[in-house]
């Protein structure tokens, strides 16, 4: 197992008011060669996650329970320079907006070249020649020339290109890839994730999927952890959690997707809207949108067993989660 | 190169503008011989000071040759001691450009510095207190600034001179006046522009790649958060002339700037024209230096997307 999460904790600490915590109880594990998708709305938590995993989290925010096993350390109790010392090596991100995340004054190349350099310690030269193999190897045409330019010279599809060419880099271990395809059209997104998909195939890296686009997920992913309000409430093999969603919060996603839907019908929804992270219910906190909701729910929050966090989950109990095997990291 | 021409048409088409201005506006503003000349001398007297100066002939006439002398570098002739013009100012050049180098300087070399610090230590006491002083910086007059320190420096505590420019200590409080409100202006400047970059997206995947924190600064956010504060940098030594006029009056320095108010206070047309070309002259100067710098910073300029999307 590359990456073991159990239980993670994040806390934003306000300046006025009452700390936060945006991630409280977040259970997730990749494997190498294989790809976990975290899927869930806006504001479920699944950037934050990524984020402490990376160790971006922004200045006020801070890792304040649980465990990140990466290879069987814990990046969390670690000595912060110890962790930042694997997690530049091994440990790599791409973002969202990729023309943006470059910096609009540094060749596309020097930039890549430099993630080469920080994560292997190679010379300027053996950086700059490793830069352009990567750039050709995340499929840029005349990456020798291109490898010149300036991010303001490429398009959106390139710049994303580049930017996974600048993580993987010095071939790092885990790929976090947050929300990576979600600004290009659909023919770039499909190309985008083929790359990441044959990137982590040869070169063996456990991939973080981030999105809330459960359609990419089927295409891309082995394994979905899904999120709500800072907490992951279902996880699953891909197959199975499309054929047999277990939590209502799943099943609710599911049935919203619009696929087969008739003309002139209306969307089915989840009813109600998400909590906000500073005014949660009491016990489980989607029990004040769930169907199957007791008195139980409203009091207990339940644990994430078997792969589901729910006090009445629907279907069989015959799967095994993949983050149950904590035997085998240890 | 088409970008030379341009901008050489530019520089000459404002200066054409400046001469002309200056030259009408001048003129409008009285007659000369009541300023330098005795109020109780007969109007023949005044005739014969009229003609020489050439201030008899008709507006049209005497902008004409005017502008024919200055194309033969040709400046004319102070009203006041009959001296070359361009010599008169010339000759202090040095004392301003002294005073001006300094007081850029010490705006840069404090403000710049400043700015980033308050900007990576946003929210900090240390930012709070350098934020505060610069709004005394740059809020504070130039000529109150100055005379607060004569009197706290020359009176008080007597330990540096209050006018002149004999030494090098002479040199301290003007540059100081005038470095010390730019220094502020610069702070904020380079603090706000820093915050910016700071929080942009290419600066967390500079800290995702694992770069080190002075890394991140130096490499990463730096060359971006210069680029307004260079854009600036152009005004901003425009204006400093101006306000080397008034330090240079406060602490009786002998440079433009003074013999600039003497000049316009006694209508010595000539000498306020050949200082006024060669500040218009400065401040092109100066935007062209800016530009160049701006365009080398920054390679949205440099080179346009001429790839683009492909």
């Amino acid at each position: 197992m590359t990456l073991y999460v159990s239980d993670l904790e994040v806390t934003i600490d306000r300046r006025a008011g009452a700390p936060v915590r945006p991630v409280r109880g977040a259970s997730l594990s990749v494997e190498p060669g294989h790809t976990l998708a975290v899927v869930g709305e806006s504001g479920c938590g699944k950037s934050m996650t990524c984020l402490a995993i990376a160790g971006l989290l922004p200045r006020r925010a801070r890792i304040s329970a649980g465990s990140v096993l990466f290879d069987g350390q814990d990046l969390a109790a670690l000595p912060l320079r110890e962790a930042a010392r694997i997690r530049r090596r091994a440990v790599a991100s791409v973002f969202q907006d990729a023309t943006g995340g470059l910096n609009p004054v540094r060749t596309i190349g020097w930039q890549v070249a430099e993630a080469v350099r920080l994560r292997i310690g190679a010379t300027r030269h053996e950086a700059t020649r490793e830069a352009v193999r990567l750039l050709g190897r995340v499929g840029l045409p005349d990456p020798e020339s291109r490898a010149r330019e300036y991010p303001h010279q490429f398009s959106g599809g390139m710049n994303q290109r580049a930017m996974i060419a600048l993580a993987v880099a010095g071939n790092p271990r885990l790929l976090i890839a947050d929300e990576a395809t979600t600004a290009l059209d659909v023919t770039l997104q499909a190309q985008i994730l083929d790359l990441i998909a044959d990137l982590r195939d040869s070169m063996r890296m456990a991939v973080l999927f981030v999105t809330h686009d459960l359609g990419l997920v089927a295409q891309s992913a082995d394994e979905v952890a899904v999120m709500y309000a800072g907490r992951v409430v279902e996880t699953a093999p891909v197959a199975g959690l499309f054929a047999d969603p277990r939590h209502p919060y799943t099943r609710g996603l599911l049935s919203a997707l619009p696929h087969g839907a008739a003309p002139d019908t209306r969307l089915r929804t989840i009813e109600g809207t998400v909590p906000p992270i500073d005014a949660l219910p009491p016990g489980c906190a989607f029990a004040p949108r769930c169907p199957r909701a007791n008195g139980l729910c409203r009091q207990d929050d339940p644990a994430l067993v078997t792969g589901v966090a729910c006090h009445h989950p629907h279907g069989s109990a015959s799967k095994v989660a993949p983050t149950r095997h904590l035997e085998a990291v240890q | 190169m088409r970008w030379t021409l341009i901008k050489t048409i530019r520089a000459a088409l404002t200066l054409l503008l400046v001469v002309s201005f200056v030259f009408f506006v001048l003129r409008l503003s009285g007659d000369p011989t009541y300023m330098l000349l005795p109020d109780d001398i007969d109007e023949a007297t005044r005739d014969f000071y009229r003609s020489k100066w050439g201030l008899d002939a008709p507006l049209f006439e005497q902008y004409r040759s005017y502008l024919v002398a200055l194309l033969h570098g040709d400046f004319g002739i102070s009203f006041r001691n009959n001296l070359d013009a361009f010599d008169l100012v010339w000759d202090r050049v040095p004392k301003t450009a002294l005073l001006m180098g300094t007081s850029l300087l010490i705006a840069l070399a404090m403000g710049i510095p400043l700015g980033i610090i308050a900007a990576l230590y946003r929210d900090s006491w240390l930012d709070r207190g350098v934020m505060t002083v610069s709004v005394f910086g740059f809020s504070m007059p130039n000529f109150f600034l100055g005379i607060l320190l004569i009197l706290v420096f020359s009176l008080n505590l007597r330990v540096l001179p209050s006018s002149g420019s004999d030494t090098w200590w002479h040199l301290i409080m003007p540059a100081a006046t005038l470095g010390i409100s730019y220094a502020a202006q610069f702070a904020r400047y380079t603090r706000s522009s820093m915050i910016d970059v700071l929080s942009k997206p290419y600066m967390r995947t500079a800290r995702s790649k694992g770069a080190a924190p002075a890394r991140r600064v130096n490499l990463h956010a730096l060359p971006n958060a210069a680029i307004p504060v260079v854009t600036i940098l152009g005004f901003k030594v425009g204006e400093m002339l101006g306000g080397a006029v008034v330090v240079e009056t406060v602490f009786a320095w002998p440079g433009i700037g003074r013999l600039l108010t003497s000049a316009v206070a006694t209508r010595d047309l000539a000498v306020v024209q050949c200082i006024m070309i060669l500040l218009a002259i400065t401040m092109i100067a100066a935007n062209t230096l800016t530009d160049l710098l701006y365009g080398w910073l920054d390679p949205r300029v440099r080179v346009g997307a001429k790839a683009g999307a492909r």
